[in-house]
């Protein structure tokens, strides 16, 4: 359970577009009839992608009431998930991971670049280029580590110099291409031996 | 070493393309309606034969997890959840199995729905995997195109549906009760068991919750036979797994492998090797971080299958290999660990909402060379309450990787703490602060 706050500066209303809504069908034909409620996952996601990547109070009861449930219900869910962004995050939103396996590859030098290049703390939005950075648990590609993912793409087998181009490029705001850093195909083992675990990241 | 010709994921690294066509070549679909005309006895007993255990970490017999469910489709429907909310550290598998070989899965799931009596197929992926289930998407399409799936699917007669549904960054959403909960619209925590899902699950109705990789096994299984699978390995651990080799290796790595292959000859033959050379290397977590770590020593001879790593008082969980060698301080990446379970616990049951957060502050404390020998006891006494008095294994997962480092390096660990103050500072900590946010001050 993580603590998260909801933004303080909310938007009065929200409503799905016309595009949204008719994705929102496709939707719920997946679940049964009544069964509605299991659409509040995919949903909460249409809104945050409408939304600049946030969610705001208003989608929460907009949500609620389309699906005919209690509002705290939908509340209760977009807190429990960490993927859903209860405040505003940069257009371009890095995602740092750090648990165990990433942090032996030097996940930590990569959050130091982060607090050097985009902004001294978490979830704070940079002055230059709107982008924005948070340390987050295991982001499930361990072989490539270090790791960061940005917005949704996986920026893979990182070190200090690729990750400084990487965020220096969203600062100019002309992202580099997601994948492997080292130039690997996927996850496979590589001929080369990389030399000493210090060096790496 | 498993021979080239055994090996069921051929196109793990994408060289060949993941599009309907090249799986196709690869064998994929291939009478796959001979396979399900011949009934869901011989399919069950198939599975049985072949020895399969759950891939997803607890390691079930596959054969007997379908025989629970019901024969007879009472007045509920019956459902399948695969489930690909891929999220212990050092597991990176399932994802090479939704991006590469789609169709494996998507024809295991075919097989096992109709083996269960299910119409309707739940994808539960993690929500961070967004391409893979991109990815995954644009396969299930294919397979419809090609009346692989649909009404009467691949022409066996049986109306089959897939649908993904992703989930949103909760780990605990990979324990089968909570992926349910998560997928019909509520918070992700475990249920109480018994009833099992297999009686009482999805909306209420009997539901077969399976790993990515059990079910995208099967399809060659059922096609190669039962033995040809059990062959492989050794009696109770057969067949092929995918392992996954991170942390301080020279190259990390995934790569199919037979179950039962010595440790040494994955991390050197496949891995590179440790870092520093094998005698560098300080421990290894075998399975995905909540099992528990073992020394250098009991590596030398390891074989990694479920009942030799059970001896050794681990487990081979997802098998996710995470190397340590040592230029690393192993109380610090156990720590790390111990602040992933803080961070991932649901906060349903007391013992493991509070106690995963307070090993966390011990461990921390003795990187931090501010524990006293005491806290040594207190942490091993904490992990015990852990264990065992939770709803679901999350509560063991916390507290076995604490054990095992008290188990290997209680020495290591001890060597950091110092004898309890005269003076004591009092901490002025206020109430009901995520510790998360003091961590710099007094945590």
């Amino acid at each position: 359970m993580s603590i998260k706050k909801i933004h303080d500066d909310q938007p009065k209303e929200f409503k799905f577009s016309e595009k949204n809504l008719k994705k929102v069908e496709q939707i719920l034909k997946r679940y049964p009839e009544k069964n509605k409620k299991s659409a509040v996952m995919p949903l909460l996601y249409l809104a945050q992608r409408q939304n600049e990547n946030w969610i705001p109070l208003a989608a929460m009861k907009y949500i609620a009431k389309y699906l005919a449930m209690p509002y705290i219900s939908v509340y209760e869910v977009a807190t429990f998930y960490t993927m859903y962004n209860l405040a505003p995050v940069g257009k371009h939103f890095i995602q740092v991971c750090t648990t165990t396996p990433c942090l032996l590859r030097g996940a930590d030098k990569i959050v130091k670049l982060c607090k050097e290049n985009i902004s001294p703390n978490e979830n704070e939005i940079s002055k230059k280029g709107n982008c924005s950075w948070m340390e987050v648990e295991c982001l499930g590609a361990c072989v490539s580590a270090p790791m960061l993912q940005i917005n949704d793409d996986y920026y893979e087998d990182l070190d200090e110099k690729s990750t400084k181009e990487i965020l220096i490029s969203l600062i100019n705001d002309k992202p580099l291409k997601p994948g492997s850093y080292r130039g690997r195909k996927n996850t496979s083992p590589e001929k080369i031996s990389i030399s000493n675990g210090e060096k790496h990241a | 070493m498993l021979k080239k010709e055994n090996r069921i994921f051929k196109n793990l690294y994408n060289e060949f393309g993941w599009e309907i066509e090249n799986s196709l070549k690869r064998d994929d679909w291939k009478d796959t309606k001979d396979l399900i005309s011949k009934g869901r006895e011989w399919i069950i007993n198939e599975v049985k034969t072949s020895e399969l255990r759950g891939r997803g970490g607890a390691g079930f017999s596959t054969g007997l997890k379908w025989s629970f469910a019901p024969k007879e489709v009472g007045s509920r429907p019956h459902y399948l959840v695969i489930n690909a909310d891929e999220s212990e550290p050092g597991t990176c598998k399932d994802r090479d199995i939704l991006r590469f070989e789609p169709q494996k899965l998507i024809e295991g799931c075919l097989i096992a729905g109709y083996t269960v009596n299910a119409h309707v197929c739940y994808i539960y992926i993690r929500g961070e995997y967004l391409n893979e289930g991109k990815r995954l998407q644009e396969a299930i399409e294919q397979a419809y195109a090609k009346n692989f799936l649909g009404k009467n699917a691949c022409g066996s007669g049986w109306d089959f549906d897939i649908y993904i549904h992703y989930g949103a960054g909760a780990y605990i959403c990979g324990e089968e009760t909570a992926l349910l909960e998560s997928i019909e619209g509520n918070k992700g925590q475990p249920r109480l068991k018994p009833p099992f899902p297999a009686l009482v699950g999805l909306y209420g109705c009997p539901t077969i919750v399976n790993n990515v990789e059990t079910v995208a096994v099967v399809p060659t299984i059922l096609r190669r036979g039962g033995k040809w699978f059990a062959s492989i390995g050794r009696p109770k651990n057969t067949g092929t797994k995918i392992f996954c080799i991170s942390g301080n290796v020279n190259a990390p790595c995934n790569v199919e492998e037979e179950m039962g292959i010595p440790l040494k000859d994955l991390i050197e033959k496949h891995a590179g090797g440790v870092v520093g050379g094998w005698d560098n290397l300080q421990a290894v977590i075998p399975g995905g971080s909540s099992m528990p770590l073992l020394p250098k020593k009991v590596c030398d001879t390891l074989n990694m299958d479920f009942d030799t790593l059970i001896e050794n008082k681990s487990g081979l969980g997802t098998a996710g290999i995470v190397v340590i060698n040592k230029d690393q301080d192993i109380v610090e990446c156990m720590a790390r660990i111990a602040r992933f379970y803080k961070h991932e616990s649901c906060g349903q049951c007391t013992p493991c909402r509070e106690g995963s957060g307070w090993m966390w502050r011990i461990l921390d404390r003795v990187v931090k060379r501010k524990a006293t020998f005491s806290d040594v006891d207190l942490l091993s006494d904490v992990t015990k309450q852990i264990e065992g008095h939770t709803i679901c294994a999350f509560g063991e997962g916390s507290a076995w990787p604490v054990q095992g480092l008290l188990r290997h390096f209680r020495k290591e660990v001890e060597s950091r703490c110092r004898e309890e103050p005269l003076i004591k500072k009092k901490l002025n900590n206020p109430y009901l602060v995520d510790q998360h946010l003091l961590e710099n001050k007094n945590a």
